[in-house]
């Protein structure tokens, strides 16, 4: 009854598992009669669904500029011609049209910097201060006229004629880099032992996440000019990007006191234990772990901020959608063609934010194996 | 000689390119009680989960009650209903009370009535000796208690054979004993049984055979009294003079 | 005696600053809104809501002419919000539940066609969505003559969507009314379905292996242990969405639709109560956040597992 190994065996190459076409389809699409079922539904659904698809985006569209050719084909092909006639207008807004190599050139700019410093290798202190001088070119591009006593050769552009991609990206960007060091200093305050600094921040916190974008941004649209002393009157956007800043900070602010949470209070008694004063122990110990906790909902809020900004467009700032209005509802020829020019803007939208989730997984990823 | 309950054919099952099993040759005949024991790391545990297919072998026949393990659907669920088994984290379902996780499986899997669900469920509560419970839920029970209402979840389906991984090693050691002495007594009564676990003490007292796993092969079989007193193999001497029981 | 190293004294001292700095700024501004308002000659206070209208609502629950009050337009904004939110919330629940257990589906073909489902709403901004929805009902539907039509049962052209067996004199949805129910109602869904899908997906592993080892078919490993698990972890992140919904029907502004955002902003451009008006409307939607939120806790603590 008893006996041993009479050799021990060493590890061996796991077998290559090769799966047919054929023995993956049974598993996954008729495996069970339910999923059979399913499957020849969907499959029936798609059938009727995507040759008319195809053939009106596709085989049946009209991608040149010519109006009477769209005219020719409504409603059996697309009119991508649209898109080819009015995209500058969409994309730059009111921008004078001649002038409009500057916020191309602009956007550009913001865009590399933000593709860049998605990038663990440009995570340095130097990164500060390329984005300080990004947003002095970025606006000295777009504004043009005088800055700070100094000329800088372009003609002037007030900010009520930006428009299109450029504000959205500046919209997003700027709102979020402000909004993130406010909501830090908002998170700490909600876990303050001081009940006036923790009432304040809890008030902020639920009387802005209580009401919709919309009411924020009428607030800042009406309200500003009645709060600030008689005769100023802040710039359109400057009140818009207030009004953003604040919203964005209030959401940002209750994902990173989340994160707070997380933290057992054993490791901050630990800090104290070292003699490490509060900001210290905050700096150092606190704040990177809790948010490399919440990495998924911070990025999850960013793309969520990058959609309201489309929201400007009620108070007047012309970014795609609005640009859009302005360019093809004014124009008779184009009218009809509305819904080219709207997902042509979807295409937009949906490629930058599905960069960014992918972005945001690639980076929880990363902050798991550390 | 009775047919075996369990075969293990060569059967060699790798984790990505981690080889866990390698020519596992076992067979388990009815009313016999093994312990499985050794180092962390050595596929004890990979090699039980393996017999209801909660891992998946790449090489070698596994043959369960007669039905051979494969990806087969209706074969694993026929297997599953004669295995019982019982997990180190107890796995208790806490949003259902200690009766209702034993009337689970017999309702929805067995198709029998409430009422003799019930039944059957109170029997094996008064088996594991925690009948007053029935109606507690299972976080409001000790780490002791959960064990046992999972053992009588498993007995409730009355498989062929119980599979313990490391049942006792998430308990705390004052809870350890009541676990193993209703262990012991189902083996009294004549329970075929798997287990997994560092409890030498239960070994030498209830086991037929006791297996000596390291990295990933069957290095020593052998009754309690050659194991522990005669072991052959440089490793399993190695094993039991590292061990404090 | 003041010790500027105690701890209590620091504590007081700042928070006396915060407090002085606080008044310092909200008299600031008060006088700065009072001097505004005195050079435009806005009057204030909420006594306008006892003023005729003078406008009219392009649909309402209950009848509302021209002559009543600011006050009952108001009241009619807020019902045209809780319609659209109500609708919104019970579908979308419905619909993301399906489309959050087919991410999750056995069939590739379900999963990947929820999965395209689930990033294509999620990634495109609402107002986008709202106004496509709204430009195909009213630009691209047949004249109110030729509708298209099931029997005589249900109509849809321009008008929108008529259902002329439907109560006393039948019923007809507007396309404003459609296109944002039907837009918050397809986007929140998309949300909904992540919330089901990572709740499900969060119940421990141990539970699963449980329900395998004692022979549940899958539906049953589904239907009997994970979800009413997993119910536990969707409860709070499903409340954050219906309130996401109720906000978001607010964008209904963008598309004509009369809600009480609307119908607060045609009050604020007739009256020039900015203030009061504004102030209002927050107040309407705490209020509609703290009740949701309330309910929902109720909900969640019935959900809660038994503890000692």
């Amino acid at each position: 009854m008893q006996h041993h190994a009479s050799n021990l065996l060493p590890a061996r190459q796991a077998p290559v598992h090769s799966v047919s076409v054929g023995q993956w389809a049974k598993h996954n699409l008729w495996g069970t009669p339910a999923s059979a079922v399913t499957t020849a539904l969907l499959v029936l659904i798609l059938l009727w669904f995507i040759p008319s698809l195809l053939e009106w985006s596709v085989l049946n569209a009209v991608f040149s500029a010519d109006a009477d050719q769209c005219q020719a084909a409504r409603d059996i092909g697309a009119c991508w011609g649209v898109v080819t006639e009015k995209y500058r207008l969409i994309l730059f807004g009111r921008y004078p049209f001649d002038a409009q190599w500057r916020p191309l050139l602009a956007t550009l700019i913001l865009t590399s910097l933000l593709v860049m410093s998605c990038s663990p290798a440009f995570w340095n202190r130097y990164l500060a201060v390329v984005w300080l001088l990004v947003w002095l070119i970025f606006f000295a591009l777009m504004g043009g006229g005088k800055w700070f006593g100094i000329p800088t050769g372009l003609v002037y552009v007030p900010t009520d004629q930006w428009g299109g991609l450029p504000l959205t990206m500046m919209l997003a960007t700027l709102s979020i880099t402000l909004a993130f060091p406010l909501a830090i200093l908002v998170a700490l305050g909600r876990q303050s032992t001081m009940p006036a600094i923790r009432s304040a921040c809890i008030v902020y916190v639920e009387l802005v996440r209580g009401v919709p974008l919309i009411s924020v941004l009428f607030m800042a649209s009406f309200m500003l000019p009645l709060l600030l002393p008689t005769g100023t009157s802040p710039d359109v956007l400057i009140r818009v990007l207030i009004g953003i800043t604040l919203f964005s900070a209030a959401y940002t602010a209750e994902i990173v006191r989340g994160g707070l949470q997380a933290i057992p209070l054993g490791q901050i008694e630990a800090t104290y234990t070292l003699g490490l004063s509060y900001w210290q122990t905050q700096r150092q110990v606190v704040l990177p772990q809790a948010l490399a906790h919440v990495v998924p909902s911070l990025m999850n809020n960013f793309i969520a901020i990058f959609k309201d900004t489309s929201l400007v467009t009620i108070v007047s700032l012309y970014e795609l959608s609005g640009a859009l209005g302005l360019a093809v509802s004014g124009d008779p020829n184009w009218r009809p063609f509305k819904i080219e020019a709207y997902l042509f803007i979807t295409l937009i939208y949906f490629c930058i934010c599905f960069a960014m989730s992918r972005y945001s997984l690639w980076v929880e990823r990363q902050v798991l194996h550390r | 000689m009775t047919s075996p309950l369990i075969q293990f054919e060569n059967v060699n099952k790798w984790f990505g390119t981690f080889h866990a099993l390698r020519d596992i040759n076992l067979q388990v005949h009815p009313g016999e009680r093994i312990v499985i024991c050794g180092p962390s790391g050595s596929g004890k545990s990979t090699l039980l989960r393996c017999i209801n297919r909660l891992e998946e072998h790449q090489e070698g026949k596994l043959t369960v009650m007669g039905i051979e393990v494969t990806d087969d659907l209706k074969a694993i669920e026929r297997i599953r209903r004669q295995v019982g088994m019982v997990f180190q984290q107890f796995n208790l379902f806490p949003h259902l009370s200690v009766l209702d996780n034993l009337t689970l499986a017999p309702i929805w899997v067995e198709k029998i009535n409430p009422e003799q669900a019930e039944e059957r469920a109170m029997q094996q509560l008064e088996r594991v000796h925690i009948a007053e419970q029935a109606h507690k839920f299972p976080l409001q029970l000790s780490g002791g208690q959960q064990q046992r209402v999972a053992i009588a979840r498993a007995l409730c389906l009355t498989p062929q054979i119980l599979l313990f991984d490391e049942p006792t090693s998430a308990l705390d050691p004052e809870m350890v004993q009541e676990v193993l002495d209703v262990m012991t007594s189902l083996a009294q009564q004549g329970v075929t049984m798997m287990c997994v676990t560092h409890e030498m003490g239960f070994a030498r007292a209830v086991a037929d055979r006791v297996i000596f796993m390291d990295e990933g092969q069957i290095i020593e079989e052998a009754p309690p009294k050659a194991f522990f007193e005669n072991a052959q193999h440089t490793r399993t001497q190695a094993f039991l003079e590292r061990l404090v029981f | 005696m003041l010790n500027w190293r105690s701890q209590r004294v620091r504590a007081w001292c700042y928070q006396v600053a915060l407090i002085g700095v606080f008044i310092v700024l909200v008299g600031w501004l008060l006088h700065n809104t009072l001097g505004n308002m005195r050079m435009r000659g806005i009057q204030s206070g909420f006594d306008f809501l006892l003023d005729p209208a003078g406008f009219d609502i392009g649909e309402s629950v209950f009848t509302f002419t021209s002559t009543q009050t600011y006050g009952t337009a108001f009241l009619v904004g807020l019902f045209n919000t809780l319609r659209v939110s109500c609708i919104a919330i019970v579908i979308c629940t419905l619909w993301g539940t399906v489309l959050g257990i087919g991410r999750l589906s056995g069939n590739a073909l379900a999963r990947g066609l929820c999965y395209v489902y689930t990033e294509l709403f999620r990634n495109i901004p609402l107002l986008l969505q709202l106004l496509m929805w709204y430009v195909v009902l009213v630009e691209l539907m047949p004249d109110t003559e030729t509708p298209l039509h099931f029997r005589d049962w249900v109509l849809l052209s321009k008008e929108g969507l008529a259902l002329p067996w439907l109560m006393s004199e039948g019923l007809t949805l507007t396309p404003e009314f459609l296109a944002l129910t039907w837009g918050l109602t397809l986007y929140t869904s998309a949300f909904v379905a992540e919330v089901i899908r990572s709740g499900i997906q969060s119940v421990p592993l141990g539970q699963v292996e449980a329900a395998l080892s004692i022979g549940l078919s899958p539906w049953q490993r589904l239907r009997l242990v994970v979800l009413p698990q997993a119910l536990r972890l969707i409860v709070p992140p499903l409340t954050n969405q219906y309130l996401n919904a109720i906000k978001n029907s607010s964008l209904a502004v963008a598309i004509g639709y009369p809600d009480l955002v609307s119908i607060s902003n045609t009050t604020l451009n007739q009256t020039g109560r900015a203030v009061e008006c504004i102030a209002i409307v927050m107040a309407v939607y705490l209020t509609l956040s703290l009740l949701t939120a309330s309910g929902m806790n109720y909900f969640n603590r019935r959900a809660a597992l038994k503890e000692r």
